[in-house]
Formats: C-alpha cells, sequence, structure tokens
C-alpha cells in the first residue's frame, strides 16, 4: 500500500505534498531570524538613545555630580556658565502633577459618563471627541493658548485675584507672581486640557473590562446606578484608572511644544504661580540652538537624559500598579 | 378562583388539564406568592421566552429545567428586572409579587431588586472587599451604618449560607481568598442579608465541587422555611432533590410544570419525559 494513504479510505490531495525539504529547515531559521532582529533593534535603539544621552551629557555630569547636578539651582549659561537642572526638574513636576490633578477628576467623570450613562451614539461622539482633542498638534494647541486662552485667562481669571490679593492679602503677593498670562498656571491648564483624552481614554477602558457579572451582581443587591458604579465598577477598575493616570502624567512630563510656548521660560528659581517658569522640555528645545558652549549643550543633553530616566519610571510605575491592583480573572475563581 | 396555570398555546387540551390537576391541590390553599402571567421576552425580533404563566407559592422551591438556551435564564432574569438593564430586551405580560406587577410603572425596579435577590452562576464576590464588606454590602446601600446591627446580620447571613464557621476568624480578610464554593456561600450570604422575599438562583452548583453542592442544597432545604426559591439547574437529580414544583423549558416554551413529584416519576409530555431521562438536551 502506499504510505501516503495509510489511513485507508479515499485519497487525500494533500497526500504526497510534502513540503520541501529546504523550505522546512530555512523557512522557519529566516522567520526565527527576521522576528528576533526586529525585536531586538528596538530594545537596541532605547539603550542606544539612554546611552547617547547619557554621553553626551556625560561632560557636565562629571563637572557637577549627577547628583549635585540634579540639585543645582543655578541655570546660568550666558554669565556664569553654571547649570543645574533643579529649576527645569521642579518646573516640569509640579505643571505635571498639577495638570494631572486638575485633570483627573473631569476625565473620570467624561469615562464614567461615557461607559456607562450614555446611550451608544452619544458615547460615540464624546469619544471621538475627545480623541479629536489629542488629534491636534501640540504646537497649535500652543498658538491657541498665546493668542486666546493666555490673554483670556490673564483678563478674567488672574488679574481679580491679582488685584483682590493685593489689597487683602499684599504678602501672599511674590507667591503669585506677576499675572502676564505667559506662565506656570497657564502651561498647567493648558497640560491638563492635552492630557485629558488619555486619562479619559485610558479610565474608559478600565471601566469597560470590568466583568458583567460584578455589576449585575451589584444590580441584584438593589443598588442604583451610581451604586453600582461605586460599589462595583469603580473599585474593580481601580488599577486601570490608576495606571491611566500615572500614563497621562508621563504624556505630561513629556510635552513640549505647547509648554515651551506658554510657559514664560524663566530659568532662574523661585517660580510663582502666575509668573514665567520652564520645565525640562521647554528649556532643551529653547536652547538647544543657543548651547555654543560644549557645557552648556553637554549640561542640556544631560537633562533630556534625567528627562529619559524620569519617565521611564513613571511609564515603570504605570505597568507595576496596573498589574498590582488590578483584579486578575485567575484571582477571582 | 382564578386558574394560574402555565400555558403555550401549542398545547394540547389535555395536558392543560393535567397540568392543571397537577398544581391545584396547592393553589386552591393559598395564592401564589409570586407569579407571571402571558410574561414574554424579547431580544429585538427574537423571542427569549413565548407567554409564560407560572406561579411560584410562597416558602416552596421550584426548579426550571430544560435544555440550554430554552429561556430558563431569559426568564429568571425578567423576575427581578434583570433585563431592564439589556438594551434590547423587551418584556410583555405580566410579573406579579404579591398581585402587583412590578413592570408597572410606579414601581422602582431598585426596590423590586430588594425583595427578589439573585444568585447567580459564577460565585460574584467584590473583588476588592473584605468578606464582611460583601456580606454588607446591600446593607450599606440602603444607608445601614450602625457597627452592631450590621454585625449582627453579617453573622446571621454567613450562618444562613453556612459559611459563618469557616470564616467567623478572617471576616476582615479579602472575600477573593476564599475558595469557589465559598465564595458561592458568599455571594449567598449576601443576597440573604438584605431579607429577600423571593430568591432567584440561576444555576448556583454549576462551577462547584459535589461537596459545596451538598451544602448549597442543604442551605435550600432550610432556606425554604422562610422564603421563596426560584432555581434554575442542569442536574435533574438536584432539581428533584431540592424543589417542591418543577417547571420543564423548551425552545423559549413552558411545557410541562408541577410538583416535582409527578414530573420526575409520570411526566405528561413526552419532550419532559425525554429531557429528564437524558434522551436530549
Amino acid at each position: 500500500m502506499d504510505s501516503d494513504n495509510a489511513g485507508g479510505g479515499a485519497p487525500s490531495i494533500l497526500n504526497g505534498r510534502k513540503p520541501n525539504i529546504l523550505y522546512l529547515w530555512l523557512g522557519d531559521k529566516i522567520f526565527t531570524t527576521v522576528v528576533v532582529m526586529l525585536g531586538a533593534s528596538i530594545i537596541m535603539l532605547a539603550l542606544g538613545m539612554a546611552w547617547v544621552l547619557f554621553d553626551e551629557g556625560s561632560l557636565s555630569l562629571r563637572e557637577y555630580g549627577f547628583i549635585n547636578f540634579i540639585k543645582g539651582k543655578t541655570w546660568d549659561p550666558a554669565v556664569q556658565l553654571v547649570f543645574g537642572a533643579w529649576p527645569f526638574i521642579f518646573g516640569t513636576v509640579i505643571t505635571s502633577t498639577m495638570a494631572l490633578l486638575i485633570a483627573f477628576f473631569p476625565a473620570l467623570a467624561v469615562a464614567i459618563f461615557s461607559a456607562e450613562y450614555a446611550p451608544p451614539w452619544l458615547s460615540g461622539i464624546i469619544d471621538n471627541l475627545v480623541q479629536l482633542i489629542a488629534a491636534i498638534p501640540s504646537v497649535v494647541i500652543g498658538i491657541w493658548g498665546i493668542f486666546v486662552l493666555a490673554p483670556w485667562l490673564r483678563d478674567t481669571v488672574y488679574m481679580p485675584i491679582y488685584l483682590w490679593t493685593e489689597l487683602n492679602q499684599p504678602g501672599l503677593l511674590p507667591i503669585l507672581g506677576n499675572p502676564i498670562g505667559y506662565g506656570m498656571a497657564t502651561a498647567t491648564i493648558v497640560l491638563a486640557l492635552m492630557i485629558v483624552p488619555y486619562t479619559t481614554a485610558l479610565a474608559k477602558d478600565a471601566i469597560k473590562s470590568v466583568p458583567k457579572d460584578q455589576r449585575e451582581a451589584s444590580w441584584a443587591l438593589g443598588s442604583t446606578r451610581w451604586e453600582v458604579i461605586r460599589m462595583a465598577v469603580l473599585p474593580y477598575a481601580r488599577g486601570g484608572i490608576t495606571a491611566g493616570a500615572i500614563l497621562s502624567l508621563g504624556r505630561a512630563i513629556g510635552e513640549t511644544m505647547a509648554v515651551a510656548m506658554l510657559i514664560g521660560n524663566k530659568n532662574t528659581l523661585p517660580f510663582s504661580i502666575f509668573g514665567a517658569g520652564a520645565t525640562m522640555p521647554s528649556v532643551i528645545v529653547n536652547e538647544f540652538r543657543e548651547a555654543v558652549e560644549s557645557l552648556h549643550l553637554s549640561s542640556l543633553m544631560a537633562i533630556g537624559f534625567v528627562l529619559f530616566i524620569i519617565a521611564l519610571i513613571v511609564n515603570l510605575t504605570a505597568a507595576y500598579i496596573n498589574r498590582k491592583l488590578s483584579i486578575g480573572g485567575g484571582q477571582i475563581l | 378562583m382564578e386558574i394560574n396555570i402555565m400555558k403555550s398555546k401549542d398545547l394540547p387540551e389535555e395536558t392543560l388539564k393535567t397540568v392543571h390537576s397537577n398544581m391545584e391541590n396547592h393553589d386552591i390553599v393559598m395564592k401564589p406568592r409570586m407569579e407571571t402571567k402571558n410574561l414574554t421576552v424579547k431580544y429585538g425580533q427574537a423571542y427569549g421566552v413565548k407567554n409564560i404563566s407560572l406561579p411560584f407559592k410562597d416558602k416552596t422551591v421550584t426548579a426550571l429545567i430544560g435544555p440550554s438556551g430554552c429561556g430558563k435564564t431569559t426568564f429568571l432574569r425578567a423576575l427581578n428586572r434583570m433585563h431592564d438593564l439589556t438594551r434590547e430586551a423587551k418584556i410583555e405580560g405580566e410579573v406579579l409579587l404579591d398581585n402587583k406587577n412590578i413592570y408597572d410603572e410606579d414601581i422602582n425596579p431598585v426596590n423590586i431588586r430588594r425583595k427578589i435577590g439573585m444568585v447567580f452562576q459564577k460565585p460574584t464576590p467584590f473583588p476588592t472587599m473584605s468578606i464582611y464588606d460583601n456580606v454588607v454590602a446591600g446593607l450599606k446601600l440602603v444607608g445601614i451604618r450602625n457597627r452592631s446591627l450590621l454585625d449582627e446580620v453579617c453573622e446571621k447571613a454567613l450562618k444562613q449560607a453556612a459559611l459563618f464557621e469557616e470564616v467567623k476568624d478572617r471576616l476582615k480578610t479579602p472575600a477573593v481568598s476564599l475558595s469557589g464554593g465559598q465564595q458561592q456561600r458568599l455571594s449567598i450570604a449576601r443576597a440573604l442579608a438584605v431579607e429577600p422575599e423571593v430568591l432567584l438562583m440561576d444555576e448556583p452548583t454549576s462551577s462547584l465541587d459535589p461537596q459545596a453542592t451538598l451544602r448549597i442544597e442543604e442551605l435550600i432545604h432550610v432556606l425554604k422555611k422562610d422564603i421563596t426559591i426560584i432555581i434554575i439547574t442542569h442536574n435533574m437529580q438536584q432539581a428533584a432533590r431540592v424543589s417542591d414544583k418543577t417547571a420543564f423549558f423548551y425552545v423559549g416554551d413552558l411545557i410541562e410544570a408541577g410538583d416535582t413529584n409527578t414530573i420526575f416519576t409520570n411526566p405528561k409530555e413526552k419532550q419532559t419525559e425525554d429531557y429528564i431521562t437524558g434522551r436530549f438536551g
């Protein structure tokens, strides 16, 4: 009997169609090699970028030492040629965390409304609008901020607060700063606006991933809609929501153009609430053209390196929290 | 009195009579606690269940049996308005609780679900809450904050669900640390804590081992002294063991209903007999 038809019955068309030995052997090898190389190249790229930043910044880091570079409060590229990153680290941390604080609850509310309350057609519209905000180029938001938002904030929000404070609490004026419209407060507000889409989308994903049976268990106890959200949905989704918020913080930390256009760009501490300030990305984008001194350029690179490390830590934290706080299927049954 | 007979239009007249005779001894004695009248649930154009009229006597256990996809769950979920949460589902007919239609305009479904508790196929503890908080979750909803009262109700509900002895020393530990069977009893305790008048159980033991199943069946026997229970099961022995009444569903129709003994020993319908003896389904 023909060995290709050992099972008996009608001969199958597949019988006798043995793949070419070269194909079997070589095909797998080629595929594996390509996939491994592509995968490794991404890792190499990230490591390479970190290395280049560190290497280019090493002149500055050697000059001041890593810790002292971070702690250095003076950034003076013009006269003293002293470079310390603290003003920018401070500016970045304050603007991005405040932006997250401002953005978080409205974003969560939009996510809850879109996921739980809105009928499908409305939910679709909301999602698209939110994504539309995310799609606006940063520089466009920046120019809108310069010509529309900042003057408006100055006239309708900052000035009244400033004048009131001047009359009642003149001691607080240095903390408040000059209400010129371009400064920390405006940058923070614009940053908040820019991260709302991320926080919303990630929170909505987390809310949507809460299993139906959790909701139903809560409904069956006689919960109202809000009670279901509070009892079953939000606790279950907290890991994803928190991780999403931290990822949004990462976006805010790295946001460059709009912040650089609106923050006023002042390199010296102390920063005030309305007054000008700077962040790590904003100082890099503002000064790289003029960095003729190698120590200056190296210091900018070192700031880039610090920014890279901070962004990495933030993203790893988000991943960790997502894993730690989320409720895995395996845990439940 | 009105004869509360499950009725499918396709059933021959004599079947209805026999079904009737199965039920009437009890129905004449007392009005049903809960009943459905011509209840139809549609998903869009498709029927979930058609025209079901079925009484549930107070303090009895009614088993709903039938092959998968026959509409048991659809029917059960109509009894405490869980279909309100599904946009596509349409309900026709009436579900009476103490002679009041729970689908009436003036009825708040939230209150209905407090009176008619539900236990699901899979255990559904709230994973971020402790055992204690899970049990009293429903009480906190109605605004009970009194600590000693909550403690008392928690203990009572856990005892009713035959879980108290196993967890009394670790009430504050996460509910997800319990085994599957314990989680299901916890779900039952949580449903009982709000003192429902009717308890709906959708295959409560299908994900449990025989030991845990046995405990839940014992629990049902105890519970029926106080409340009305409607249970879906795929396990014929279980239906025979725990229920007083049995209703057999097939493709959205109620084929036959009556005393469990009668249904299992002397079913009137060929389909019922075939299903019970394992010839299909």
